[in-house]
């Protein structure tokens, strides 16, 4: 796959590039003719969540890609055509699949990544109950214990 | 012949670590000072050599020894010295050098600092640090030595990526290093402490310092790769959740978390268990990030060239060091929870709920940065996990953390103690946060992030100020502030700034991408940003465009901006931004191209950014650099022969075998 | 026994990154499997690069199966495919239909008249836009296209001998059947 390559991937292919700057490299600085800036910040915000194919740990919005400005270009004319976010998302989903979206839809093949974190905070929020009860249950403090006396040594 | 010199030394450096990671180790199990005497001279004949191999790489590099392939792929006759020199570590097997070398210098600063601590101890200690300077030698000797030949000697090299070549790369990659290694002194107190049983509980004050200090350069590390992303890319970013970013940022989290359980454990015996395990996890994840950026499982665009020889190296390495150290935890950790009882309003239990999320978060970024890979292994699909995902998780694991962090300073130890003052806080800096929300609310527009920005800004900022008023006010002059809770304080007060920096940057921060004809103005956030034209201009080793862009604020100039257009030697382009830097906002312009090809004196594309607070992100990390420093500074860290018969390290020692 | 729970966290950590490692050695990270597989090829509408005027569409090539290939004159890796299209073409027994990429007409038929031309016929797509509806995101890529205008296989780089031994041809044969 021979491909235009995002900034950061230049450092083993720099004489390929040599050859390809000049017809595959388009500039991530793209002036659109945005109607206004609530629409421009749509758009950025948008294509911030899209990944790029090509050089693939950059965003549409960033990536120095031909096809990135391509697709850029694209999602640019499907909101001018009136399509929500979701429409435009779904649509480059169908061409090239969910790969594309770097916010993952809740779905069966994600709930491990959604829901795992909840699943670690629970149990680690169980083993702190149970550290915290099992302290302050066998072991009563004394009333008069490290209040304000030493507060200045170590035990401020 | 010098490059040879470069490899002997190396090897020479994995012989004299094998002696430091074998015999002490050895000593300390038989009672053999003998033994247990060659670690340190073990260490510092290691760190000779290492030294030594990097300054004949070094040399390499500064004399254009293209005969060396790492120096041919690496640099040219075109790079200037500094980037020479910075090129050492400007690809895998010389950065790799910086590791084992940064270990080194770790290692010998604690054989040297360490004169007063118990010799069976520091001999495992050391034992350990030697046994993973081994992994790491052997590492560089057998799938990545930098000093391989290439014959004949081509006339000319490569390049070092020019996304390297910026002031960035000579501090960056060291400070970082220096966090990631530190870790694995932590490290080696915990594995010592398990290897040596009920002896060496005073372990965790001897190691806290040198925790503190790792953690201080992590944090330093990060806040600077950040900026040179968003100083460098043109893309205005400071944050990515890039895979190689979040492999520093675990560590982070975890010594994080590190650093406050030793607290607790060292003041009150408690969480012993747990302030091992997370030792344990904070180096794990730094051999992990070894892992990641190397062996090529994920996609990244900072990962180094991939080869899975090297990747299967390290892994069995990471099995074996890090493996070991659970297994070994499981066999020997304490197993009755020890320690001064605590009620529920305690600090311990604020530290724990802390404790609790960081940890969380960090494993919620394992989890995300490894997904496509599990995507893969469970025939799922290839799946992105990106900034939407990150960004929202860990926006909600740090609510409580954020909630809780003024309270830190007043709840006392073990009982819940004075609870007016804690209701005092929660009303003072309550009250603050929402005057302060409020105002904010009308000023910017009821922007929910910028709002959510300020309010836990001046929470945590007023919270600790608070407390910063009460010890001056209560305590007589030269005992207000110790240096470890100096370094709390400015620690505390560096995540108010950090919050306040990351959410009005990202609420406030205005972005467009303009097509401008010499002459034309833009207006963004109240700034005129007119531009001037381009006309050509040269470095040492690339010639590019310079655009000028003019910024004037109510028709007053304040400042004058060169974005550059940059191509380098061997052909590649750069994008070189503009930045005019601000405490309050910064001003950022990046060059684009022309937007006919043929008439550069026409029109061009200008990315052009208005970025509020964006430094107070930085700044806030700083400051939690300086409170890792600053604790770390404190009197009582210095080492006597008499902490181990102090009453808590007392008490630790008895009940741990109960 | 809760000793061990992190142990045991790290072992299957350790066998994902083992798993990591050999996935790696099999596949390129960057190929990004196509979510049209077994979806009707999108409806495009192309003309030729030596005719402009005469247009190809979906329709048009309907009742026989082809492999449309992505090429273009700036591409490398295309360059490196090309003897194996020219020596492969006549044998695969469908025909090669190639799809020009973004490239300039000019360009494209000076480099197809230096290396020879395997395609039966070539379609362009200057803008690259309907590729935008095929998902191509690199040339080379090669698609499979049956007689009912459904994509059943998707090569993403170069056809080598043994891409065309191991998966084209078994597609191929597999459209044969189908056949009435």
């Amino acid at each position: 796959m021979t491909q235009p390559r995002g900034v950061l991937h230049r450092m083993r292919a720099a004489f390929l590039l040599l050859l390809l700057s000049t017809s595959l490299f388009a500039q991530a600085i793209d002036p659109l003719p945005f109607k206004s800036h609530a629409e421009e910040v749509r758009f950025q915000e948008l294509t911030r969540q899209l990944r790029c194919l090509v050089c693939q740990n950059e965003n549409l919005a960033d990536s120095n890609a031909d096809l990135a400005r391509d697709l850029r270009h694209e999602v640019f004319q499907l909101m001018q055509s009136g399509r929500s976010d979701e429409e435009i998302k779904q649509y480059l989903v169908d061409r090239y699949s969910k790969f594309v979206l770097y916010d993952p839809p809740v779905e069966r093949s994600t709930l491990l990544l959604w829901f795992g974190p909840l699943l670690i905070l629970l149990t680690g929020a169980g083993v702190v109950i149970a550290t915290v009860r099992k302290r302050t249950r066998n072991n009563p403090v004394p009333a008069s214990a490290n209040n304000g006396a030493n507060d200045e040594g170590d035990d401020w | 012949m010098t490059p040879e010199l470069g490899q002997l030394a190396l090897i020479l450096a994995l012989l004299l670590a094998l002696a430091q990671g074998v015999l002490p180790l050895i000593g300390a199990w038989r009672g053999n000072r003998a033994l247990m005497a060659v670690a340190r001279p073990a260490a510092a004949g290691q760190a000779v050599f290492v030294a030594l191999a990097f300054g004949v790489l070094s040399w390499a590099f500064l004399h254009f020894d293209f005969s060396v392939r790492y120096v041919a792929d690496n640099s040219n006759l075109a790079l200037p010295w500094y980037y020479r020199l910075a090129a050492v570590w400007g690809a895998h097997e010389g950065s790799l050098l910086l590791w084992i070398f940064i270990l080194n210098v770790w290692t010998v600063a604690l054989a040297a600092l360490s004169r007063n601590l118990p010799e069976v101890f520091i001999s495992r200690v050391l034992g350990v640090l030697g046994l993973v300077a081994v992994g790491f030698l052997a590492f560089i000797l057998f799938t990545s030595n930098p000093f391989e030949r290439l014959l004949p000697m081509p006339p000319d090299g490569g390049d070092l990526n020019p996304v390297l070549q910026d002031p960035g790369m000579t501090f960056h990659p060291p400070v970082l290093y220096m966090g990631y290694v530190g870790f694995s002194v932590a490290f080696a107190f915990s594995i010592a402490a398990l290897l040596g049983g009920e002896l060496e509980q005073a372990w965790v004050r001897w190691a806290r310092p040198w925790t503190n200090v790792a953690w201080g350069f992590l944090s330093a590390g990060i806040v600077a790769g950040s900026w040179w992303a968003y100083a460098e890319l043109g893309w205005g970013g400071w944050w990515f959740w890039d895979p190689v970013e979040n492999a520093s940022f675990m560590p982070w989290l975890v010594g994080a978390a590190l650093i406050h359980a030793q607290a607790v454990t060292e003041k009150r015996g408690s969480l012993r268990a747990w302030t091992i395990l997370l030792s344990i996890f904070a180096f794990s994840l730094s051999l992990l990030g070894t892992f990641l950026v190397r062996s090529g499982v994920l996609t990244s665009v900072h990962a180094f060239a991939s080869d899975p020889r090297r990747g299967l190296f390290i892994l069995c390495f990471l099995a074996v060091v890090v493996g070991g150290s659970l297994l070994l935890y499981a066999l020997r950790a304490p197993k009755v929870a020890g320690g001064k009882p605590f009620r529920v309003i305690s600090r311990e239990t604020a530290i724990l709920i802390g404790n609790l999320m960081l940890t969380v978060a960090a494993a919620m970024v394992l989890l995300g940065t490894l997904f496509p890979l599990i995507g893969d292994a469970l025939n799922l699909g290839k799946i992105s996990v990106g900034p939407p995902y990150f960004g929202f998780l860990f926006t909600l694991l740090m609510m409580p953390v954020v909630l809780l962090l003024p309270f830190g300073p007043y709840l006392r130890w073990g009982s819940k103690g004075e609870t007016t003052l804690l209701k005092q806080v929660l009303w003072r800096a309550g009250l603050a946060a929402v005057a302060c929300a409020i105002a904010a609310a009308f000023v910017t527009g009821w922007q929910m992030k910028a709002i959510a920005g300020t309010a836990a800004a001046v929470w945590c900022g007023v919270g600790t100020l608070l407390y910063v008023i009460k010890r001056w006010r209560e305590m007589p002059a030269g005992r207000r502030y110790p240096a470890e809770m100096a370094g709390m304080l400015l620690a505390h007060f560096g995540v108010g700034v950090f919050l306040a920096g990351v959410l009005l940057t990202e609420a406030l921060s205005v972005e467009r991408d303009v097509r401008m004809a010499p002459g034309q103005s833009q207006s963004i956030g109240g700034y005129d940003f007119r531009f001037d034209g381009v006309h050509v201009t040269e470095g040492p080793n690339w010639h590019g465009d310079q655009g000028v862009v003019t910024v004037s604020r109510n028709g007053r100039e304040i400042a004058v901006m060169h974005p550059q257009k940059r191509t380098y030697t061997r052909g590649q382009v750069q994008t070189e931004s503009a930045i005019d830097p601000g405490v309050t906002r910064d001003l950022y312009v990046a060059l684009g191209e022309p937007m006919d090809r043929k008439d550069p004196e026409g029109a061009w594309a200008l990315r052009l950014y208005h970025k509020p607070f964006v430094r107070w992100i930085w700044a806030g990390g700083l400051l939690m650099m300086l409170g890792g420093f600053f604790s770390a500074a404190d009197r009582r860290f210095r080492t006597q022969r008499v902490a181990a018969t102090e009453p808590v390290a007392a008490a630790v020692t008895q009940e741990s075998r109960a | 026994m809760s000793r061990l729970i992190p142990f045991f966290g790290f072992l299957l950590l350790v066998a994902l990154f083992g798993f990591g490692i050999w996935w790696n050695t099999q596949h390129d990270q960057r190929e990004v499997p196509s979510p049209l597989i077994n979806k009707p090829a999108p409806a495009y509408a192309l003309p030729k690069l030596d005719d402009p005027a005469q247009t190809v569409s979906r329709a048009s090539m309907l009742g026989k199966p082809y492999l449309i290939n992505v090429f273009a004159s700036w591409c490398i890796a295309c360059g490196e495919e090309h003897p194996i299209l020219m020596s492969e073409a006549q044998r695969i027994g469908v025909p090669l239909i190639g799809y020009n990429y973004k490239d300039e007409p000019d360009d494209a038929k000076a480099w197809l008249a230096r290396h020879g031309n395997p395609y039966s016929l070539i379609i362009a797509d200057r803008e690259g836009r309907t590729a935008i509806d095929f998902g191509v995101y690199g040339a080379p890529e090669s698609f499979l296209v049956d007689a009912k205008g459904v994509i059943r296989y998707k090569r993403i780089g170069p056809l080598t001998p043994e891409v065309i031994e191991k998966e084209l041809k078994p597609a191929i044969a597999v459209l044969a059947k189908e056949a009435p």
